[in-house]
């Protein structure tokens, strides 16, 4: 009849939610449903962006009365006092996230703790001259280096000062999740139901998929993923500087097999980021410490992949550049030298790039590495966990003070919409220089070379990538 | 469309429910919790319309309960349906008390906030019409939500008296409703429910639009000051609700009970005491 096709076309134009509601046999039935807890927002994974999750929520204004829990599989660490030497997990920390940890108290304890600011980012290529460097035009903190523990520790003190309001579960595996249907129905509860490894049950009225790259919630809920293993590891090492430096610079070169970054920890220590071929990664933690340090050093000063003709046309290009816009060429500082490696430093983690197609569906939304998962070229991986969880918060707080279903999907699409956007092509640039930056081909180095030269004489294209990292 | 209502003495039960309109909701009563269903226009609808109840609530207190902001406030959702506003407005903390004369719909209602032992406190539902709580809850409450309900009672003049009966002096009432203007035939007739399907055919009698002046004019004679009167618009291709200058179509009123000395507010009240005058808003039917 017209009034059924009427229907039919209507909720066609009003549907975005179609596929998403998923049709779960498994519900359970109230009975067995109604002795579980309910909770108003359950996070699985308490690594940083989880627990930075809960924290967010937590202090929320509009989060008073609302139980929230954590799940963390680890158990509970105690970050009383830093250890003397340096972590060799330390994580670039934009503006933007400093924000945000800041927005519930967590910054002013890694202020305490320790963190090293930079100012400038000098990127620059192994088979030429090119370079780029990325600064703010009022010389103010591009990011802050932080090791992961720091974080941690402040957030582990956030979260017990609001013990009330989120519960933190250590040693808590989740090992099912049931998923509630589509539609409402009379007897199937509504919630998410989560079972744990001790056999303890909750339910909750939205999950957030926290746990990383191999997340369990993604695959748990079926949401496919896109993804890809380079071949390449990261080779982590914490070092130590020929001579201190006063310096706020974080370098990074790019090497056929790879780029290498050095972050400064404090004047004389640096944090080192090493991706290359999985062999060439065995053998930099297999060999010796001063042979390894040797390497590092190499990586950073040798011009052995430099060929006269990329130079010649390299130099060519700058000189141009340099009549049509007399500063546009900047100076090249001197990347520090190397004295040695913190023994029992060296570590190594297999890189791959992933893009989860859905961050939510309902009752369930993915923050974090369970999301994307990015090469560590770009600096980027925890910040876009940031950025998630400061869009999230923002729309689950309006939900929450129009009293709104938390878990449903009209608000975690908007949050969706605004991550993919934003994430998606920060992800995809950062496969893009990847790989071309993964080769010695001419015609590939002379492009990316000229770009390089091209992008950090040209000021607007300069600060937007600046503003896009910020993120 | 020529109607008959039955108009019955004031105190029997039914004289403001109107039996066909009663049919027309029977079918649809276990359908109000699908959000993409036939009910998604009134669920999109609580993008604005709790925003403005609460906000409106939030302006004329200034007690402040964060994460609770309408608790300790006693609402009456008159025609509330599956339960779509009352749960929202339980959320934030108030206390309500749904009612609806379908017993499908309260069944619905009650059966849906089983599952959340928050709701399940805060809201109770029961089947009844506006009259037949009237003896047992004078001045009960301190807010009354009549949303896309008057424009399917039989007698409005009758149900806004009963509304008057049952608030508490100074409380407030919000009504959102539809115009009746050609505007409103093309769009809320003809558009919404014969071509795309937004409401369910044949939910809504052109007949029984009513129009703002209208509203106001009952809501004024029966000891009511209007406060405030926003057009409201449906986007079909968003799904979505936002305000608008024009009311021809849809619209939203906040209306106050007036005190004893013709006063809507404590403030008011306080300087007619002072002055020995009466207040300008005093209506003419206290």
């Amino acid at each position: 009849t017209s009034a059924a096709m009427a229907g039919a076309c209507g909720r066609g134009l009003l549907a975005p939610l179609g596929g998403r509601l998923r049709a779960g046999p498994r519900a359970p039935l109230r009975s067995v449903a109604a002795a579980a807890p309910l909770y108003d927002v359950v996070v699985s994974g308490g690594g940083m962006v989880g627990s930075a999750m809960a924290a967010a929520l937590g202090y929320d204004i509009h989060f008073r009365g609302k139980k929230i829990a954590l799940l963390e599989a680890g158990p509970r660490k105690e970050y009383d006092h830093m250890p003397r030497s340096y972590s060799n997990r330390v994580s670039s920390i934009s503006p933007g996230s400093a924000t945000l940890l800041s927005s519930f108290g967590a910054w002013d304890h890694v202020c305490s703790l320790r963190l090293k600011p930079f100012r400038r980012m000098q990127v620059w290529d192994a088979c030429s001259e090119a370079m780029i460097v990325f600064e703010k035009d009022d010389l103010d903190d591009m990011g802050y280096i932080v090791e992961n523990d720091v974080i941690m520790s402040a957030l582990t003190k956030q979260l017990d000062a609001v013990a009330d309001r989120v519960e933190v579960f250590y040693g808590s595996r989740a090992v099912g999740y049931t998923w509630p249907l589509p539609s409402p129905s009379c007897d199937t509860s509504p919630w998410v139901q989560i079972e744990l490894a001790d056999g303890r049950k909750l339910q909750t009225k939205l999950l957030v998929g926290a746990d990383g790259h191999n997340s369990v919630v993604r695959k748990e809920a079926e949401i496919k993923n896109i993804e890809h293993r380079y071949d390449q590891s990261a080779v982590v090492a914490t070092l130590h500087l020929s001579e201190a430096t006063d310096n706020n610079v974080a370098w990074q070169r790019f090497l056929p097999t790879g780029p290498i970054a050095l972050f400064l920890l404090s004047d004389t220590a640096s944090s080192l980021v090493w991706s290359t071929s999985h062999e060439h990664a065995s053998e930099l933690l297999a060999m010796d410490e001063e042979s390894f340090v040797d390497s590092v050093n190499s990586a950073f000063w040798s011009n052995i992949n430099h060929s006269d003709f990329i130079d010649t046309a390299g130099a060519m290009f700058r000189s141009a550049i340099s009549l049509l816009k007399p500063s546009g060429t900047a100076v090249r500082q001197l990347p520090p030298s190397v004295a040695k490696v913190d023994p029992e430093s060296r570590a190594m983690f297999p890189l791959g790039m992933g893009h989860a197609t859905e961050y939510v569906q309902h009752r369930v939304a993915l923050i974090g590495d369970a999301a994307h998962r990015v090469h560590p070229l770009a600096g980027q991986g925890v910040n876009l966990g940031f950025g998630d969880i400061a869009c999230l918060a923002h729309h689950l707080s309006a939900a929450a003070f129009n009293g709104s279903d938390l878990g449903s999907l009209k608000h975690l699409l908007k949050f969706e919409t605004e991550r993919q956007r934003h994430n998606v092509s920060l992800i995809a640039a950062t496969d893009v220089l990847k790989r071309l930056y993964s080769t010695r081909l001419a015609p590939l180095v002379l492009l990316r070379t000229w770009g390089l030269q091209a992008t950090n004489a040209l000021p607007p294209v300069k600060v937007r990538i600046l503003l896009y990292r910020e993120g | 469309l020529f109607r008959l209502t039955v108009k019955r003495v004031f105190s029997t039960s039914h004289s403001s429910v109107d039996s066909e309109e009663m049919k027309k909701f029977q079918r649809l009563a276990h359908k109000w919790w699908d959000e993409e269903g036939e009910y998604s226009a009134l669920h999109s609808m609580n993008d604005i319309r709790v925003p403005f109840i609460r906000d409106t609530l939030l302006s004329m207190t200034s007690d402040c309960h964060l994460g609770s902001p309408l608790s300790g406030v006693k609402i009456l959702d008159v025609g509330c349906g599956g339960g779509l506003l009352s749960e929202p407005l339980g959320r934030l903390g108030a206390s309500v008390t749904g009612i609806d004369p379908l017993e499908d719909n309260i069944r619905t209602a009650d059966q849906h906030k089983s599952f959340d032992p928050v709701l399940a406190k805060r809201i109770q539902y029961k089947s009844s019409s506006l009259e037949e709580i009237v003896e047992e809850s004078m001045e009960t409450f301190d807010v009354i939500v009549a949303s896309e309900v008057v424009e399917h009672v039989a007698d409005l003049e009758m149900f806004i008296k009963c509304c008057s009966q049952v608030l508490k002096p100074e409380g407030s009432l919000f009504i959102t409703t539809i115009n009746k203007t050609q505007l409103s035939y093309v769009l809320g007739i003809v558009v919404a429910e014969k071509i795309m399907g937004i409401v369910p055919d044949g939910t809504h009698e052109w007949e029984k639009f009513v129009p703002p002046e209208e509203l106001e004019r009952l809501l004024e004679s029966n000891g009511f000051s209007v406060k405030a009167v926003n057009g409201m618009l449906y986007n079909p291709l968003s799904g979505s609700w936002s305000w608008m200058e024009s009311t021809s179509v849809n619209y939203a009123v906040h209306a106050v009970k007036l005190g004893p000395q013709g006063q809507s507010s404590p403030t008011e009240a306080l300087s007619e005491m002072e002055s020995g005058q009466p207040s300008a808003t005093a209506g003419p039917g206290m």
